[in-house]
């Protein structure tokens, strides 16, 4: 993870420049969100007021001012996605993970969301996670990416 | 020029001019919500859409640019069932309990609900009931009757450049508050109201505070004394009814004495107390090397926000209290003594055109004996009429009569407090006499009058040019506030009113105040000025017999303890 100040310094001090500033920087972070102390110094560098910055992170929900787990589970519900059984994906990963849209597991691990067309309709059903799109999805295939990440952290 | 027509009417207007300007100079009705004269366009609430021959969908004419040959229908049945849609569609979200809303009968979208013929609506309501933000002493935010028109964010960031509130979330689910949807004490606001002003409906408000006024009127026990702002004279006419601009003086006071106050004073009289006490203290700091430019004190929405956002140039703030809190001081103090009451039975009320002086008012270093509040209760100009409307009081007919003694000369400098640059002109009309030790020939300084929103004056005083500035609006707050703190400031002298036009357009003032009522309201103020007998605050007789009574001198140590107060930073 690199510091506020450093992914800052590669940007010139003018508004255009806010929303990639915010979408960088909340790639870069584990628990994946903005935080107040982070928008005060965007806020300061940029000199946008903060209410600014809030109103254009709550706009895009790609962007976040609650914190969200290590690994944010992206399905696709949209028609490719529902009609090659997405559904049952997304129940299989609220069995799995035991939250469902737009929560996180108790252990900071994971966030489940819907999210609109990954571009993904030929491979469909798809999910992302992070930056990592997984395709043709089974229930079966989910189980097993799902543990391996959970492997990983142990 | 642009030939079209609207409603089958030949319509002849300049270039770039919308659709909904030129119908309302032709005196064409188009509703509207979103909309507030010498505010930004935002066509956010779609209630002014118009049909053009030839276009599909329907234009917000508050936002469509007149072309020539434009055929434009105001009310055929396609805009009349979408403008319906729309209210109805508001309606389903909004806390629509008009008859105990406190802006029943004063409300933009319930005059919309009516005119459009709204009896009924179709959709069900899908207001999901928000906490109410009503933990700072001067407003309060109920988010259930937001309608999202975005007047509030409009002036909170253009004209007073405070960014407090802005738009919150996506589509159905926006909510215009703070960032992170916190409360207003959790933000810089300064309380200004002028959010509460342009709200259409009853989201801002101001707290009410009637019910312990109406208490104390009640209570056998008590001494109840009320003072009278100088914007308040011109306004409180209009809330009532009648012209904007109507010199209602005299009538305030009928009307509080009515409601049964004990005794009914001017704050122009501590108006005039703060002309001598800041005039003096401007001619100690330029003779004695003081910091200089003295910045004045009397705004306490510019109080607050040079508290919060420029700490490092408290030192120039004088450290007078304003008139209303030296008004308050007094009271409880010499006024107690020469009536030979307890202080604890005085109960002082303060008609206010401004939200912040409720702020004000409840500061700890506002307290004489440290406990007590010298000032227990402000209305606003709304208050003092909804409690004139509640006595069933015929404002317009009821018959005048003066202010009470030991208050009661006050002067037109104290007056023109109310308009922006007043201060300014009521302090150089008394330290140019008192430095120079001639009498002004003009008394009139016309240079820091009108409406620009900062203006500068040169004046001679002991002999050397000096110069003096004044700012209304917290936005030309700022640009003067960055000079001072860079070291640039030219001024010796700087007048600062947080809200447009002064106090005549504070925040507490009646609804829909525009640029043009603003000025109308100025011209009442002067007027009020010219046709008084004294004109200069160090000639008030009554202010020279407290001094000798009293207070001994300016600046002495009786003034220092209850005329003067210090700041802090707090900075967020």
């Amino acid at each position: 993870m690199i510091s506020l100040k450093e992914v800052l310094k590669k940007y010139p001090k003018k508004e255009e420049y806010l929303i990639e500033i915010l979408l960088e920087f909340q790639t870069s972070k584990k628990n994946h969100y903005i935080s107040s102390e982070d928008v005060s110094t965007i806020s300061e560098y940029l000199d946008i007021p903060e209410s600014q910055i809030c109103s254009v992170i709550s706009f895009y929900t790609l962007l976040s001012m609650t914190p969200k787990g290590k690994y944010v589970v992206q399905v696709c519900h949209d028609v490719p996605c529902f009609v090659n059984d997405a559904t049952n994906i997304y129940e299989k990963l609220v069995e799995l993970l035991g939250v469902s849209d737009g929560e996180t597991t108790p252990d900071s691990l994971f966030t489940l969301e819907i999210t609109e067309c990954l571009g993904c309709c030929n491979v469909a059903p798809a999910m992302r996670i992070n930056n990592e799109v997984y395709t043709s999805l089974t229930p079966a295939k989910i189980e097993t990416i799902i543990n391996d990440l959970r492997g990983e952290v142990k | 020029m642009v030939n079209f027509k609207i409603n089958n009417i030949d319509i002849s207007v300049e270039e770039n001019t919308t659709i909904l300007q030129a119908a309302r100079k032709h005196h064409i009705d188009i509703p509207t919500l979103c909309n507030y004269p010498d505010l930004e366009i935002k066509s956010e609430c779609r209630v002014c859409v118009v049909e053009i021959n030839g276009e599909k969908k329907l234009f917000t004419s508050c936002s469509t640019i007149a072309k020539e040959g434009m055929i434009v229908n105001t009310n055929s049945p396609k805009v009349l069932n979408a403008r319906k849609t729309i209210l109805e569609l508001i309606l389903a979200n909004h806390d629509a309990v008009c008859a105990t809303c406190p802006k029943n009968l004063n409300c933009e979208l319930q005059t919309l609900a009516n005119k459009l013929g709204i009896d009924e609506n179709r959709f069900p309501t899908v207001l999901e009931v928000k906490p109410i933000d009503n933990k700072n002493p001067a407003l309060i935010r109920n988010i259930n009757r937001c309608i999202k028109c975005g007047r509030c964010i409009d002036v909170c960031k253009s004209i007073q450049s405070m960014n407090v509130l802005d738009v919150m979330g996506r589509g159905q689910n926006i909510e215009i508050t703070p960032a992170y949807g916190k409360f207003l004490t959790d933000e810089s606001c300064t309380y200004c109201g002028q959010c509460s002003s342009v709200c259409p409906v009853g989201a801002i408000i101001e707290k009410d505070d009637t019910d312990p006024v109406w208490e104390a009127l009640n209570n056998p026990n008590l001494h109840v004394i009320v003072q009278v702002a100088p914007a308040v004279r011109v306004s409180l006419g209009e809330e009532l009814g009648m012209e904007p601009g109507s010199i209602v003086t005299e009538k305030v006071v009928s009307a509080l004495k009515y409601l049964g106050f004990d005794a009914v004073y001017d704050t122009d009289f501590t108006a005039d107390l703060t002309i001598i006490e800041e005039g003096n203290e401007l001619i100690d700091r330029i003779t004695n090397g003081g910091v200089l430019p003295i910045m004045t004190s009397c705004c306490p929405g510019w109080i607050n926000y040079v508290e919060q956002k420029y700490p490092e140039i408290l030192d120039h703030i004088s450290s007078c209290k304003s008139p209303q809190q030296m008004f308050g001081a007094l009271a409880k103090s010499y006024y107690a003594e020469k009536m030979k009451l307890d202080p604890k039975n005085i109960f002082v009320v303060s008609i206010m055109p401004c939200t912040a002086k409720k702020y004000e008012a409840k500061r700890e270093e506002m307290r004489i004996d440290s406990v007590n509040p010298d000032v227990d209760v402000v209305l606003t100009t709304r208050e003092l009429g909804k409690m004139v409307r509640q006595m069933g009081i015929n404002f317009e007919s009821i018959e005048g009569s003066p202010f009470d003694k030991p208050f009661g000369i006050t002067t037109g400098a104290a007056a023109i407090f109310g308009a922006t640059g007043g201060v300014m002109e009521a302090a150089l009309r008394t330290v140019y006499e008192v430095v120079n030790k001639e009498e002004l020939k003009d008394i009139n300084f016309t240079m820091v009058r009108g409406t620009d929103g900062i203006k500068e004056a040169e004046v001679e005083l002991g002999g050397q040019k000096v110069k003096v500035a004044v700012a209304h609006t917290l936005a030309n707050a700022k640009i003067l506030s960055d000079q001072v703190k860079n070291g640039t400031s030219p001024y010796v002298f700087i007048e600062i009113m947080a809200c447009p036009g002064g106090c005549i357009g504070g925040g507490g003032q009646p609804y829909g105040t525009t640029a043009e009522i603003r000025q109308k309201r100025i011209d009442a103020i002067y007027k009020v000025d010219e046709n008084m007998t004294i004109r200069k605050s160090h000639e008030n007789p009554d202010i020279k017999a407290l001094y000798d009574d009293y207070l001994e001198k300016p600046l002495g140590h009786k003034s220092h303890q209850l005329l003067h107060t210090h700041y802090h930073s707090r900075k967020k």
